[in-house]
């Protein structure tokens, strides 16, 4: 079995999207449950929210942020290639995809700190 | 034998596959030359080393489409491929095309490739005979512009043997099927443009694509299939949104 040639902007760009793709789609039914608490008391809700005031969910947040960001940016990225007239932008968009992603997660980071 | 052709004194050691599915490399050891070619390394080792050794080309300029092989692990056009812009330590891995059934050594079956063109409708329907005027087309038209883009396709495979979505899926067109289709639909002479977009964009065809652009990595004459397959995810929806693609 010959390994494919993959190493090329391109295919990240693609890792990028679906790897942030699996995990916002694993992180909603957590997110979801939390958000659950609520209907069964505000105590369970209350507990939920001061254990994520955590340094380490601050930390996971910020991944959250930059998932969203990168998911966001490829998506656009996709669209743009396959619904404009072609320009032949293809890595400019995913260097600016990624900029923007760079971006929102060091803002965050300065926000949060 | 010229100056410009005689031993620079080096060696390169060439593995080949050799086999079918199973089989093995064997190495070989092939005489350094100023300007060569991978086609040239294998040609000298089936020449002076193994002569059963099954490998397919033909023009050995770069027009034919026939030679490509995977070496060092990218597919590649061996006739217009130095070895001194791949062999990095004087080490050669040359391989057959990925995604295609291998028939011997570094031969593969283009059965399945050029079965897709056609299920692409990757063929002009001419809708004059030889008696009719020539049609003028416009060079300035954005469909002929279009069109050039993408026709001097060789039919190598190397963007067949390069794409990731047909390695995933029997069924998919591949970028060069769908490269052709691009450019019959927008061929203001052809007979049968819906009846290629709709084989185009039917199942396996351009709504498969990931755009990850391993075609346009790796295509020897710069055509961006990717592009092309853009173009028709985009005339499709058109299409099938105004009601004319069934």
């Amino acid at each position: 079995m010959i390994r494919p040639a993959r190493n090329h902007p391109g295919f990240w760009a693609f890792v990028a999207h679906r790897v942030s793709g699996v995990a916002l789609a694993l992180f909603l039914p957590l997110h979801f449950l939390v958000l659950g608490l609520a209907l069964e008391s505000g105590d369970a809700l209350d507990r939920m929210l001061a254990v994520a005031d955590r340094p380490v969910f601050k930390i996971a947040e910020w991944g959250l942020v930059v998932l969203l960001t990168v998911h966001l940016c490829a998506g656009l990225r996709v669209m743009a290639l396959e619904f404009l007239p072609w320009r032949d932008t293809r890595k400019g968009l995913i260097g600016i995809g990624a900029a923007i992603a760079l971006l929102v997660g060091a803002l965050f980071m300065l926000r949060a700190g | 034998m010229t100056t410009a052709t005689d031993s620079e004194g080096g060696t390169l050691a060439v593995e080949i596959w050799r086999g079918k599915d199973a089989g093995q490399f064997e190495t070989y050891t092939v005489p350094q030359r100023a300007n060569q070619t991978v086609l040239d390394v294998v040609t000298w080792i089936q020449r002076h080393a193994e002569p059963a050794l099954a490998y397919r080309f033909a023009c050995r300029v770069g027009v034919c489409g026939s030679c490509a092989m995977t070496v060092n692990g990218k597919p590649r056009w061996t006739c217009r491929t130095h070895v001194s812009k791949v062999a990095g330590e004087g080490a050669l891995r040359i391989e057959p095309l990925r995604n295609l059934p291998r028939l011997k050594d570094l031969a593969v079956d283009m059965t399945p490739f050029f079965e897709k063109w056609q299920r692409a409708q990757g063929r002009f329907t001419p809708t004059r005979t030889r008696n009719d005027p020539l049609t003028t087309v416009s060079p300035q038209s954005a469909g002929r512009k279009a069109a050039d883009a993408g026709i001097e396709c060789i039919n190598c495979a190397v963007c067949y043997s390069a794409c990731d979505v047909v390695g995933w899926d029997d069924g998919y067109l591949g970028p060069a099927a769908l490269n052709r289709a691009w450019t019959l639909v927008n061929d203001e002479r052809d007979g049968d443009r819906a009846g290629v977009l709709k084989a185009a964009s039917s199942g396996g065809g351009c709504h498969s694509c990931h755009t990850h652009g391993s075609c346009v990595e790796h295509c020897p004459v710069g055509i961006n299939p990717t592009a092309g397959i853009a173009g028709l995810k985009r005339w499709s929806i058109v299409e099938l949104l105004g009601g004319k693609l069934p």
